[in-house]
């Protein structure tokens, strides 16, 4: 294909993939979590606006497009301002290698297959944790460093088990490839092979995104806001896109690695790809709403000497038994 | 091969633009008001007291040192992991000492303290 | 011009871009964050090279592990206080006297050594090829990296302690 024709279907599939993250996971799911939220605290959620509420997120997102945009005197022009492009960039370039399902033919649906798939999600999260120090920083603000430097914290130690969980995975499967640790799941999905492995996954997606049981840095009774005190209207909104972008993507990943992707009988792939997604999505969201929080110390220390150990338990484990089975 | 990064770098430049431009749309229709308080930071509602930025303790330098080092440690085991189905015996062997050196360093960390946040 | 040329030159120009701002800037929080465009940079050249995996370790340590590093570092010492440093001093005619003659050294020696083509095959970059390597003749290498990480996490906790 000329290069032409090429740079026009990256670029139609960026503003695919980033329309479709923002509504889909800004938008809907944020009208999902406070609905969710609603249903265990037995009371109603949203349900003015639209039907059943369904306009909630968009008259949100319309109401803090016209909010005034505060810099605090003393806060570092240069660095406030691009933090807040690094951290949705950074969400958002996690979908880069998650297949959404196989369109006709058998073409698996992915923006791009890349040889190191698995690699590149895990080195984009990283950069999300950089986004997260310039925030905390550029704001000038007690709350807003203290929250960026324990997220920070946070964010660096549950790294580490992730990268165990992916790479016991992609020992398995033989590749790095996304699209080939999908096809790998011929026949059973990860999960029964690895439920420790998924289990620690989750655990550690959920620190990655700075959710409950591990939100310390952004409770409101704790830090304001944590790293994202001092941003006001669109540039908070943007902040809340790069949060629930980067928990749809690690669950999208998930899916991915652990409960087959897109495969499944009889539906079309992209719909089996959805429900789990919502499935795995609706888990998070049940967890953030029944736990109480941990603290700063619990929460590091469960994944130094808890979650690594096991997780690398679990690798020589599995590698073991590869050794076996394969000899 | 270099292709499937071209798309990704016009992901991120496009990317970026798109996240640029809700800001865009801002400069253009917010409304702008100026009087000093509103620039002052925040701290619950009273003047600030003291600075922000001030000396932080050893112990956020600690985790990210722990953690640099075991990143670099899950780095070698992702081609290992790539190959290993295909390989004899020898290979788990070979990653059981690489892992077995490397708990020990994690060990001494545990020990030593490293891993405390207080 | 081809278009991997093209995207060398504007990766060549982020890089040093962002290392004059890392040398040059009198905040040291800048210069500490001027180093992300500089290790992006370095990533695009390793894709250009055909080094995919070497290109994610780049973004994976360097951007994400080393710079937060960096920047704990910073906010430990007087730096987190947004302390401006001075960037020059009194020798600064001479340095750059010096500097220029480094440069012309160097462009003159790069110009005129005649590159030839190496003759041997490309090593492969794959993950599977460096694995492949890793368990064959550079086994030696693997296990002692594992010597220097485990050496090295000892020797900065100790350092680090002792400063308590």
């Amino acid at each position: 294909m000329p290069w032409y024709l090429e740079l026009l279907r990256a670029i139609a599939g960026t503003v695919l993939i980033f329309s479709g993250v923002a509504v889909v996971a800004a938008m809907f799911g944020v009208l999902l979590e406070r609905k969710i939220s609603a249903w265990i605290q037995s009371r109603l959620g949203p349900k003015h606006v639209g039907p059943q509420g369904l306009l909630q997120t968009i008259a949100d997102t319309l109401k803090l497009l016209q909010k005034e945009h505060i810099v605090p005197r003393n806060a570092d022009p240069t660095i406030f301002a691009s933090a807040v492009l690094v951290v949705p960039l950074a969400a958002l370039l996690d979908y880069v290698v998650i297949p959404f399902g196989t369109a006709g033919g058998g073409r698996p649906l992915i923006f791009r297959d890349l040889n190191i798939g698995v690699l590149f999600f895990a080195a984009t999260s990283a950069l999300v944790v950089v986004g997260i120090l310039m925030a905390g920083w550029g704001s000038n603000n007690k709350y807003a460093l203290l929250g960026g430097l324990r997220s920070a914290s946070q964010m660096v130690s549950y790294e580490i088990p992730m990268g165990l969980a992916l790479i016991t995975v992609a020992m398995l499967a033989g590749s790095l490839s996304t699209v080939k640790i999908v096809d790998a799941q011929a026949h059973w999905w990860y999960v029964v092979e690895q439920p420790v492995a998924f289990v620690i996954f989750l655990i550690a997606a959920t620190a990655e995104v700075n959710r409950v049981p591990f939100d310390l840095v952004e409770a409101e009774s704790e830090l304001v806001a944590g790293y994202f005190s001092e941003y006001t209207g669109m540039r908070f909104a943007l902040f809340q896109l790069g949060e629930y972008g980067e928990m749809f993507a690690m669950a999208a990943m998930a899916v991915t690695l652990f409960l087959g992707g897109w495969r499944g009988p009889v539906l079309p792939p992209v719909l089996w790809f959805v429900i789990k997604l919502y499935a795995l999505i609706f888990v998070f969201m049940w967890v953030r709403w029944t736990l109480p929080r941990f603290r700063i110390d619990q929460l590091l220390g469960f994944s130094w000497k808890v979650l690594i150990p096991v997780a690398l338990a679990n690798l020589v484990v599995t590698a073991y038994v590869v050794m076996i089975v394969h000899r | 091969m270099l292709l499937d990064w071209g798309y990704v770098a016009v992901f991120a430049i496009v990317g970026a633009g798109m996240v640029a431009l809700p800001l865009l749309v801002i400069w253009l229709i917010s409304p702008r008001s100026n009087y000093p308080q509103k620039f002052e930071t925040y701290e619950s509602g009273v003047p600030t007291i003291g600075q922000a930025w001030s000396q932080f303790n050893v112990r956020y330098y600690l985790f990210s040192l722990v953690f640099v080092v075991f990143d670099v440690e899950i780095i070698y085991l992702y081609p290992w992991a790539v190959i290993y189905r295909d390989q004899g015996p020898a290979a788990f062997y070979d990653a059981l000492i690489f892992l077995g050196i490397l708990a020990l360093g994690l060990l001494y960390a545990w020990r030593k303290g490293a891993l405390e946040w207080v | 011009m081809t278009g991997e040329a093209i995207a060398f030159y504007v990766l060549a120009a982020i890089t040093l871009a962002s290392g004059v701002v890392v040398v040059r800037s009198p905040n040291i929080v800048h210069s500490a964050v001027a180093l992300i465009p500089a290790f992006l940079g370095v990533t695009g050249v390793y894709i250009l090279l055909g080094a995919e995996f070497v290109a994610g370790i780049q973004v994976l340590i360097y951007a994400g592990a080393i710079t937060v590093l960096i920047l704990f570092v910073i906010m430990l010492t007087e730096g987190g206080t947004g302390l401006r440093l001075r960037q020059v001093n009194e020798q600064e005619t001479i340095g750059a006297m010096v500097a220029v003659v480094i440069a012309a050294l160097l462009v003159v020696g790069i110009t005129r050594t005649g590159w030839h083509a190496g003759t041997g095959a490309l090593p492969a970059y794959t993950p599977g090829a460096i694995g492949q390597s890793f368990l064959g003749p550079n086994l030696l290498v693997f296990e002692g990296t594992s010597i220097v990480l485990l050496v090295s996490l000892i020797g900065a906790i100790i350092i680090a302690r002792k400063e308590e």
